[in-house]
């Protein structure tokens, strides 16, 4: 049959079926089974209205048990089990393989630096692409093209990134952007100011936005205010993690700001970027970083003007500069927001798998979980180490997603 | 709120420029690829695309006519014509005849190759060779040029990709079959989400608040642990791989987010309303038909174009799904997956089949972002 038929005929399938699923089922509810007539008028109303939700709510209910739900379990199960030997149950052994392989490590450590960085980054470019834009005339134009990469494919992002970090031999003019620009260093001090002072320097503000998260996260254990409303039970450990977490990030930024000011750089040889280990990572995470920015900007913007305009008056009355009153009066209130995409944006992150599969399918050492998983599951078959990554990825996604029904609840009551 | 704070001018323009070298920046990849698809194969592996909308420059060797079209004229034997193909236009800035001197002439001037001949180049192309003996062999004698060319443009890079039936590697197919994966995935989860939407919002009933907690759950779980089990279980019940397999997989992928953000939405649709009707003696059904979904439009349209985007784009789950051994399937993403694989070179190819799978996204983000910033807005801000 011609697909497109194929497909009309699912519509009107799927679409018919389900409308004509609901009003029949309302009407048999009513009608035949419980009837708003006779002696029983008021009990059989009552009853309906029982029913009637979960009729509304049946198909629903039933796919996302079947596709998502059920899913879970099963992975779980298979996680446990070996496929060769006809699905017998073997406990940990498909952890401790994946544990054995330097792939698989390869992969973790790559995530956590794409958790770290992209998340990171895209919401600092967010944050200030939305106030940027919202203080100028054509900002809605301007918002318009930084949110654009949201709708091209990370696929099609893979190829337009490609054509920027291709190489050609070093007799030949550049096609790729990166290297026309990296052959235009030479080692004299403008090299020095933008590949060396620049990025030290960027990587400087991470880390003293680090100390500064160390030291939120650690006041309130150290001097604890009086009347201040006793903490939950688990703030405690949280803060804690959250600050050796932020530790561990500067002295891994203080790290890489001594490497980047004494490493060697090749000048004048066209680099082949997507093979340099450790680097090309941070060429794919670029990807990701110019697609998510536009989404944290959209967000960040919206929560900007929602700010009352009191606290930013007040603040020019008390003599405020255009700084103090963006990190001092904004950041402050849109803290909620930021969290939000942060986690939304590392939601993204752990399951990145196109970028990788497209640019470099996780050789040179770029290998993410989510390619892992897939290279398990489909090149080598083995469905046990497969499952096994995979619970791996619902793990690290875990926090968030208690997080999220947590607040979730939290504002529903 | 800059006019609040009575901004200097000094800032406001440090503003304005870092908002345009932003935009630049953001601008620049997609305008590449957009660039490089409207050029020939030789122009994009001979300089960058940002070089494209200046003449170029190219060391080229080109070749006089072949022997047999020489003439007799004056007791000499001549062959004349213009170095260039027909329809090109080039200026020849310098020339010469020996690949170690190649810059050796000018416009106008006139080489002398011994028993070769005398050659003579004009900047637009245009050569004289005359020679006394008659000229011999079966080709042209070389001549390296180089010429500036103005920018050029072309389509056929469309055209082979989109027109071309013969050729295999076209997009054409595979375009089509996106289409037909990406509308039935759009449309269903809508409806059944709707009807979800409304019970969960406006009816009540135990365990309400935790299925809702289960929607906001399943929102994050991550639809790679959906891979084998589903897999299997289609391969059981006989869908195979095929499109009905990937039409189910992305309702059910769809769904916590299409509930999610109608709910939100049709939580905040005024209680008088419903309430009126209820007591008018309306049923739910008829509330639900009539009142709630007309209201909720901008709501479904946020959705629809997030299920249209992200179903479009997908390539995970067609690659597990739909696309069997065949490969008669193919949708988009994995099509030029697979030309970066086998053409990684070719980037006429390359970027001609991005941009169509990328047109189609671009055109419904510009039509109607409006839309999916608010469906934005619905599902993160709160």
């Amino acid at each position: 049959m011609n697909p497109a038929l194929q497909g009309l005929i699912t519509i009107i399938v799927g679409v018919g079926g389900c409308i004509g699923y609901f009003y029949l089922s309302n009407q048999f509810l009513d009608k035949v089974l419980f009837p708003a007539r006779g002696r029983h008028i008021g009990r059989n109303i009552n009853r309906a209205n029982m029913i009637r939700p979960w009729l509304f709510l049946f198909p629903a209910i039933f796919a996302l048990g079947l596709y998502l739900g059920y899913p879970v379990i099963e992975t779980l199960r298979l996680s446990l089990t070996d496929r060769s030997l006809d699905g017998a149950f073997v406990g940990l052994d498909n952890y401790a393989q994946m544990a054995s392989e330097p792939k698989f490590w390869e992969a973790m450590r790559n995530n956590m630096l794409w958790l770290i960085v992209v998340p990171a980054v895209a919401t600092a470019f967010g944050l200030l692409a939305a106030q940027l834009t919202d203080r100028i005339a054509w900002g809605n134009v301007a918002k318009s093209f930084i949110f654009m990469p949201m709708a091209i494919s990370f696929v099609g992002a893979a190829v337009i990134f490609k054509l920027i970090y291709d190489t050609r031999p070093a007799n030949q003019d550049q096609i790729g952007v990166l290297n026309a620009v990296w052959l235009m260093f030479e080692g004299g001090p403008g090299s020095f100011l933008f590949l060396r002072l620049l990025p030290a320097a960027i990587v400087l503000c991470f880390a003293l936005l680090m100390a500064y998260v160390v030291y939120l996260a650690l006041k309130p254990l150290i001097r604890r205010e009086t009347g201040q409303a006793r903490a939950s039970w688990w703030a405690v450990p949280l803060r804690l993690t959250a600050g050796l977490v932020a530790v561990w990030l500067i002295w891994l930024s203080l790290g890489s700001v001594h490497s980047v000011m004494t490493a060697e750089f090749a000048y004048g040889a066209p680099q082949t970027w997507l093979t340099l280990p450790f680097w090309n990572s941070l060429f794919l995470m670029v990807v990701l970083v110019w697609i998510q920015t536009g989404f944290a900007m959209v967000i960040l913007s919206a929560a900007l003007r929602g700010i009352p305009e009191e606290t930013i008056e007040a603040a020019i009355l008390d003599g405020a500069n255009p700084f103090q009153i963006f990190f001092k009066i904004k950041v402050p209130q849109i803290m909620g927001t930021i969290v939000v995409v942060w986690t939304t944006i590392t939601l993204v992150v752990l399951k990145v798998f196109d970028i990788v599969f497209a640019m470099t399918n996780g050789q040179w050492e770029t290998q993410v979980l989510a390619n892992y998983m897939y290279d398990k599951l489909f090149r080598a078959n083995d469905w046990g180490v497969g499952s096994a990554s995979a619970i791996v990825i619902m793990v690290l996604v875990l926090p968030i997603l208690v997080w999220n029904v947590y607040n979730a609840r939290k504002e529903m009551n | 709120m800059s006019s609040i704070a009575g901004t200097k001018s000094g800032l406001t323009w440090a503003v304005q420029i870092s908002v345009v070298a932003l935009v630049a920046l953001w601008l620049f990849p997609t305008v590449g690829l957009f660039v490089s698809s409207f050029r020939t194969a030789d122009q994009i592996s001979s300089s960058g695309w940002w070089a494209s909308m200046l003449p170029s420059e190219r060391n080229e060797t080109l070749r006089t006519a072949n022997p047999d079209t020489q003439v007799r004229e004056d007791g000499l034997w001549v062959i004349r014509g213009n170095l260039f193909e027909a329809d090109r236009e080039a200026t020849i800035s310098t020339w010469g005849t020996s690949s170690r001197d190649i810059a050796a002439y000018k416009p106008g001037d006139t080489a002398d190759m011994g028993e070769d001949g005398r050659l003579t180049v004009q900047a637009d192309g245009d050569y004289l060779l005359v020679n006394e003996t008659e000229f011999s062999g079966r080709r042209g004698e070389r001549v390296f040029v180089t010429a500036t060319s103005p920018p050029e443009f072309t389509l056929d890079n469309y055209r082979d990709m989109l027109f071309d039936p013969s050729n295999r590697e076209g997009m054409t197919r595979a375009f089509f079959n996106t289409l037909t994966v990406v509308i039935p995935a759009t449309i269903i989860p809508i409806v059944i989400a709707a009807f979800a939407a409304y019970a969960l919002a406006w009816m009540r009933f135990p365990g309400r608040a935790l299925l809702i907690a289960a929607v906001v759950a399943l929102l994050v779980v991550p639809l790679q642990l959906a891979l084998i089990p589903l897999l299997k279980l289609h391969l059981a019940v006989g869908i195979g791989k095929g499109y009905l397999g990937v039409w189910l997989a992305h309702t059910g992928f769809g769904l916590p987010l299409a509930i999610y953000l109608l709910r939100n939405y049709m939580v905040g649709l005024p209680r008088d309303i419903i309430e009126n009707a209820r007591v008018d003696g309306a049923t739910d059904f008829q509330i639900f038909v009539k009142i709630i979904l007309p209201l909720s439009f901008p709501a479904l349209a946020s959705f629809a174009i997030f299920q249209f985007l992200w179903t479009w784009n997908d390539l995970l789950v067609a690659m597990v799904f739909l696309i069997d051994a065949t490969g008669e399937t193919t949708v988009m993403t994995k099509q030029i997956v697979e030309l970066l694989g086998t053409r990684g070179g070719n980037w006429e190819i390359l970027a001609t089949a991005a941009f169509v799978s990328i047109a189609v996204p671009l055109a419904v983000f510009f039509a109607l972002q409006r839309y999916l910033v608010r469906g934005l807005l619905a599902g993160s801000v709160k």
